[in-house]
């Protein structure tokens, strides 16, 4: 596994970094949250990510993408991290593509290419209760001749409010818990039956509840074989934990150089408190756990591009990291700026709500413990 | 590449060669070659080893050959530890005089200096130790006390340095004495080598928690010292020490890697964890996890952060590959962060294993168990020497963060 990108890799990063800083640096969010935008994210800004090529990375060159691999657009969301830019490039780019990826050539023929082209918009549902847990599934999808029927209800479904297409995680057979008897469907959102409640988070971000009652889906809307999805869900959630867990660290970091910043310029008792020990000690340990946190992700992310044979256990590494030091770093940095930290008129809030969202996002730090101590055997 | 993979043929044949059997057999405590004049060997092959690997030069792969080093380059280097590594031999040699002196000799000692002490320190011929603090200069190093005056064409020393590594066994002593009694306190220092072998030189060791004694004071009473062994310029030192503090401070942190058991995953092995391994055996299991779950909870958490500390050293490395630039302030980061993770791998074990690492001495536990009462204790200094993890924390907001003083 790389600990350096490659030069590819580091050009994408330059150029979500330019992008980042002219086009959405942390007032477009501002603007996107204060105005009347249901979906929580600017449809142009978007359209200018798909004209960046970004929505394929992760897509074949038969399918009009560029298969930059998961550390190119995961390079590109840590630069997004920075400014917290709004988009469903997450959600579509890497985890939906990720899962599109395993399903019949026309499936693939039909969704990639939309989504290289105009940006087509997928998300996810998997999640039933208020933890991940891919296995806690019991949304059911009973067969009918050529049809499944499924019905049940999933929650934060990240950027689910307003996609295009929805992938759902449904039970064909077994009982919750099971690793066997899980499959994979892509439905339309407007298909009949399905409800979609978008629910706006306290990262203004917008996730959604969805109601399946009866909802068709033909078999070839199958992603992989019936009963047979773990492995494909596992997988795709390792990318996927992998690459929110770059857009995490992106964050971290800014949220820790405002706060360094911050530590320079701010006086009291006629002092920079920059030059108080107290707080000293506390921003040294903090840059020691980034340098830590920048290791983990960028041995995850390569990992998967270089066949690597730890990717599962690195994913959980990083994700359990990184989703600590995120952490840490959002209350210090509302700490350290004293009263103007806990105002929305200063950025550095926007880490913390932003933080606690992310850190859910397929599995938070205790849950990916959990999953590392097991695949090392205890 | 083909250079390279050339390298690797001839260096796995040399050693195939040239290390000896007993050299291939695992370590124990008292099997440490520190070299000296009078070296112990705990076997003949070890003498032989070191001559072989000295005469190489490469018990300092990338020091210069012009000095007696190998002259390897970075990738040359690596090759040669990982077919060390594969054939499990041991170490030729160890010493402050490789992991400290030697690189800041190179950099800052004058060409007779380089030609007469690093050859001596590539083939253990000489054994260093450290004379930095003092009673009343501990983490304020800078306020050392230990006076060299002139007295014609050599200084004569008087003062008391504490906390000198194995100081009874060694033959010289670099040593920080004041030179400027009137300057700043930074600017009065100097850097001299100092010849332990005179009547102005004793040391007495000092018994620490663990019962061992590694450490010694050591008193200078009119010692003598000529003008020659003088590194950099009077009232320049505090630039030599600060660098061989670095050197110092990366070594310490490498104790933070390995030890407990690595979680790394090696290729055809099964995954483990060599801390959760051991606590199954005192704490038990539960359909293959850890019985008390909390503990599992925080191995976990440490087998993670061991992970990924020894992924930075190594990032570390790979970046500074092209630059060639050696430790910098960050390397106060390595330190602090090794030697906390080594203290909490020790604090772990003892949770682990519970009375079982609590045992003194005699019936009733196993040689092992005893051994890690002890290091759990020795373990205690790691943020102490080299600086405080305090000073390190400190090293960091002024150098690497710039933050205001």
């Amino acid at each position: 596994m790389s600990l350096i990108l490659n030069e590819e890799q580091v050009f994408l990063k330059d150029s979500a970094k330019k992008f980042a800083s002219e086009k959405t640096p942390t007032t477009h969010f501002r603007e996107v949250r204060d105005s009347e935008i249901e979906n929580c994210y600017d449809d142009k800004v978007w359209q200018e990510m798909v004209s960046l090529g970004w929505t394929g990375i992760l897509v074949p060159e038969e399918f009009g993408g560029s298969n930059f691999g998961v550390a190119g657009i995961s390079s590109i969301l840590e630069e997004l991290g920075r400014t917290l830019t709004p988009s469903p490039l997450f959600s579509t780019a890497v985890v939906g593509v990720s899962l599109i990826k395993h399903a019949s050539d026309d499936i693939k023929k039909d969704i990639l290419s939309k989504v290289v082209q105009e940006g087509l918009r997928l998300c996810f549902a998997i999640e039933e209760s208020n933890h991940h847990d891919p296995l806690k599934i019991s949304c059911e999808a009973k067969k009918d001749g050529n049809n499944f029927i499924i019905s049940g209800e999933k929650s934060f479904v990240i950027d689910g409010g307003f996609a295009d297409k929805v992938i759902i995680a449904a039970r064909t057979s077994g009982k919750e818990g099971d690793k066997d008897g899980l499959s994979l469907f892509v439905v339309d959102a407007a298909t009949k039956g399905l409800t979609i409640t978008p629910t706006k988070m306290v990262d203004s971000r917008n996730a959604a509840n969805m109601k399946f009652d009866n909802v068709k889906a033909s078999s070839d809307m199958l992603i992989g074989k019936e009963d047979n999805a773990y492995e494909i869900i596992e997988s795709v959630l390792d990318i996927s934990r992998a690459a929110i867990s770059a857009e995490m660290l992106g964050s971290a970091l800014q949220a820790y150089e405002i706060t360094l910043d911050y530590l320079k310029e701010r006086e009291q008792f006629g002092e920079k408190i920059g030059s108080f020990q107290a707080l000293q000690h506390r921003a040294a340990i903090m840059f020691s756990e980034l340098e830590l946190c920048k290791s983990c992700v960028i041995e995850s992310i390569t990992s998967f591009d270089e066949g690597g044979n730890d990717s599962e256990r690195l994913a959980s590494l990083s994700k359990a990291k990184v989703g600590e030091v995120f952490h840490l770093i959002s209350n210090e940095s509302v700490q350290m700026h004293g009263g103007i930290g806990v105002t929305d008129e200063y950025d550095i809030g926007l880490y913390l709500k932003r933080a606690r969202v992310a850190e859910q996002i397929f599995g938070d730090s205790d849950f990916h413990k959990n999953r590392y101590a097991e695949l090392t055997g205890y | 590449m083909e250079n390279l993979d050339q390298f690797r043929t001839e260096t796995k044949e040399w050693l195939e060669e040239n290390c000896p059997p007993e050299m291939r057999k695992p370590m124990g405590p008292g099997d440490v070659v520190w070299g000296g004049r009078n070296c112990k060997f705990p076997h003949p092959d070890a003498k032989l080893w070191l001559e072989r690997m000295g005469e190489k030069g490469w018990t300092c792969p990338t020091w210069p050959k012009e000095y007696g080093g190998g002259g390897l380059s970075f990738d040359e280097n690596k090759i040669l530890q990982e077919e060390l590594m594969a054939i499990r031999a041991r170490p030729a040699l160890s010493s402050f005089g490789i992991w400290m002196l030697g690189p800041a000799l190179l950099e800052f000692a004058s060409e007779e200096q380089k030609k007469k002490y690093i050859p001596e320190i590539v083939k253990g011929e000489i054994r260093w130790c450290q004379g930095y603090s003092e009673p009343g200069s501990g983490s304020d190093l800078a306020s050392l006390k230990t006076k060299a005056e002139d007295n014609g064409d050599h200084f004569v020393v008087n003062g008391q340095k504490v906390w000198t590594s194995y100081a009874d066994d060694c033959d010289m002593i670099f040593t920080l004495v004041r030179t400027g009694p009137q300057e700043p306190k930074h600017d009065g220092i100097s850097f001299l080598l100092i010849d332990m072998d005179q009547p102005g030189v004793t040391t007495k060791p000092i018994k620490l928690i663990s019962g061992k004694s590694p450490f010694c004071e050591t008193f200078f009473d009119n010692a003598v010292v000529p003008k020659e062994n003088l590194v950099s310029e009077l009232n320049k030192g505090w630039d030599v020490a600060k660098r061989l503090l670095q050197h110092e401070r990366n070594m310490i942190a490498g104790m933070g890697l390995g030890g407990g058991g690595s979680a790394k995953k090696k290729k055809d092995q099964p995954i483990s964890s060599g801390m959760a391994t051991m606590a199954k055996t005192y704490v038990g299991e539960e359909s293959g996890k850890l019985a008390n779950p909390a503990l599992r909870q925080k191995i976990a958490s440490f087998d993670i952060n061991s992970h990924a500390f020894s992924l930075t050293m190594k990032r570390a490395s790979e970046e500074s590959k092209s630059s060639n630039s050696g430790p910098s302030p960050a390397s106060s980061m390595f330190k602090y962060y090794g030697s906390e993770s080594n203290k909490l791998r020790y604090e772990l074990m003892l949770e682990a294993m519970g009375t079982k690492a609590l045992g003194w001495e005699g019936e009733g536990f196993g040689p092992a168990e005893l051994a890690i009462t002890r290091e759990w204790l020795r373990t205690k200094a790691n943020s102490i020497e080299g600086g405080t993890s305090e000073v390190q924390l400190n090293i960091i907001a002024k150098r690497v963060l710039d933050l205001p003083q």
